[in-house]
């Protein structure tokens, strides 16, 4: 365990350092959460009765997305793992004392989580700041957001034990641009990245309920917002820790047969 | 020119060399726009219009977009990589051949991956013509190319001021993707809908508005002027900031050495 918490420390500290990245980053995500909820904003005066959520609710959704993108997101993929695979420094790896699905799970978690902080703290600031119907609200209580902050860490789990699947299937692909970009983009998409799930229409809305993508952003956002509430949100909680353990067997499942004939590419 | 499409060719059949890995990554830039046209399907089945735009109209919005976007980006797609070209040195070979810098950058990379942005470009359009009630007479049609054309030459201007801003940097600027990636995203509705202000900028600064809602209020029969029509020739006004600022970085330009 200790090896892996000093793997998380370096990774995490290495990421920090990239203090203008993120400042620009930052900028970035405060326009596209403008533009967002602008966008909500028009649908809204469109016909406020067939709005499924609040206006507020919309605006804390989109705030809490933006400063966790890092978090949230399928498509932060960590490069270095495609390149090692792909150029033949997995060879290195394999003769570290360590186990490898462990090793990229913790360095995958430290640099989401480095990312995230560096930039989460001033979007949440201004998020308070803007004018009442575009700014974040706070969940109801104490209690929701102890909930939040357990669905929270459940999310990442699931994204980064799913974004292990892809990596592993580069073992047997190779050349996988086109199924990372499809992977990330329908999972993101199911999770609520683009649309809250509650503006899916009905139909579409229950089938990507059960999926473990309902288990990504959309459960600890709309637990943030009150969306989803008590008992339902325990219910979701235990449908995240769920997906988090089938994800994370089947990652290990397939790395365990890939690295039995694994091919070290290049000379 | 003849350079230019010796090269086309060439970029054309070295990606064709890797078949299927080109064939995915077609797929997958499909993909990805795919599911923001989701989006705007889903929030339409919830909402039938948004500021007097019914859902076929603000089709034709996205794949106006996406078109100038993805031409924009497969030719200018060089400038994306600029500034590792600019890091390595490679720059300073294309400073002492004598041919066109620009032509020269533009000849790095063509990317043919991105016609799936097209393709689905395409789609949408054949979905959304025959639907979106406006009656395509020879102006309408006329208003329509000018929107793509003058759209992909917005884009790539943008493009352009990307690479020109890394003379300054050296590296490239997250920023910009609002600009790029977020004009293609936001794009994907009349930007009357993000309020006064946005319209303004997105009018006076930056002329994305100037392809897409303007002379879309001319298609759907809202507007009859002229005006209207041609909105999007002013966003070609666009290419002399972009240009200036190019000259501006290659004439302060001191090579990174090797």
């Amino acid at each position: 365990m200790m090896k892996y918490l000093a793997l998380f420390r370096i990774r995490f500290s290495n990421s920090l350092q990239y203090r203008a990245a993120a400042a620009a980053g930052m900028v970035t995500q405060f326009a596209w959460g403008f533009m967002e909820i602008f966008a909500f904003r028009a649908f809204y005066r469109a016909n406020p009765s067939a709005f499924p959520m609040e206006f507020s609710q919309v605006a804390s959704y989109i705030w809490i997305q933006q400063a966790f993108l890092a978090i949230f997101m399928v498509w932060f993929y960590e490069n270095e793992i495609f390149e090692a695979i792909s150029n033949g420094a997995i060879a290195y790896e394999l003769v570290r004392p360590m186990d490898l699905y462990n090793r990229w799970f913790a360095q995958s978690v430290a640099n989401r989580m480095a990312r995230a902080i560096l930039r989460s703290l001033p979007i949440l600031l201004v998020a308070c700041l803007v004018p009442p119907p575009l700014r974040i609200s706070l969940p109801a209580s104490g209690l929701q957001f102890a909930l939040f902050s357990l669905s929270f860490f459940l999310s990442l789990g699931v994204v980064v034990a799913y974004t292990m699947i892809v990596y592993v299937i580069t073992f047997f692909t190779l050349s996988p641009v086109g199924i990372r970009i499809i992977a990330a983009m329908l999972a993101d998409f199911l999770a609520g990245a683009i649309l809250p799930l509650p503006f899916f229409p009905d139909r579409a809305r229950a089938v990507a309920e059960l999926l473990p993508f309902a288990a990504m952003q959309n459960m600890p956002l709309r637990i943030y917002t009150g969306h989803i509430s008590g008992v339902e949100a325990l219910g979701g909680i235990g449908l995240q820790v769920f997906w988090f353990m089938v994800l994370l067997l089947l990652g290990r499942l397939m790395m365990k047969r890939a690295l039995q004939k694994v091919v070290v590419q290049g000379g | 020119m003849g350079l230019y499409f010796k090269f086309f060719s060439m970029h054309l059949k070295s990606q064709m060399e890797y078949k299927t890995s080109f064939f995915f990554t077609i797929v997958g830039q499909f993909t990805v726009s795919f599911t923001s046209l989701l989006g705007v399907w889903f929030l339409f089945e919830l909402f039938h219009e948004v500021e007097g735009f019914t859902f076929p109209q603000v089709l034709l919005c996205f794949a106006t977009v996406l078109m100038s976007f993805s031409l924009a980006e497969c030719f200018g797609r060089a400038f994306d990589q600029f500034p590792r070209m600019l890091a390595n040195g490679e720059f300073d070979r294309v400073l002492v051949r004598p041919q066109g810098v620009i032509r020269q950058v533009l000849m790095a990379k063509i990317d043919f991956t991105r016609l799936g942005r097209l393709t689905q470009a395409v789609l949408v359009f054949g979905y959304a013509l025959p639907r979106s009630g406006v009656l395509w007479t020879w102006d309408k049609v006329c208003t329509l190319v000018l929107m793509v054309v003058c759209g992909s030459l917005v884009f790539f201007c943008l493009f352009l001021i990307y690479a020109a801003i890394s003379f300054f940097t050296l590296e490239g600027l997250e920023f910009m993707n609002i600009l790029t990636d977020g004009g293609r995203e936001f794009g994907r509705y009349p930007f009357s809908i993000y309020g006064e202000g946005i319209l303004k900028f997105l009018t006076y600064v930056v002329p994305l508005a100037l392809f897409q809602y303007y002379p879309l209020l001319y298609l759907v029969g809202r507007e009859a002027s002229l005006r209207y029509m041609l909105a999007p020739l002013g966003g070609l006004v666009f290419a002399v900031p972009a240009y200036a600022l190019w000259r501006l970085g290659l004439r302060n330009y001191v090579s990174t050495g090797s």
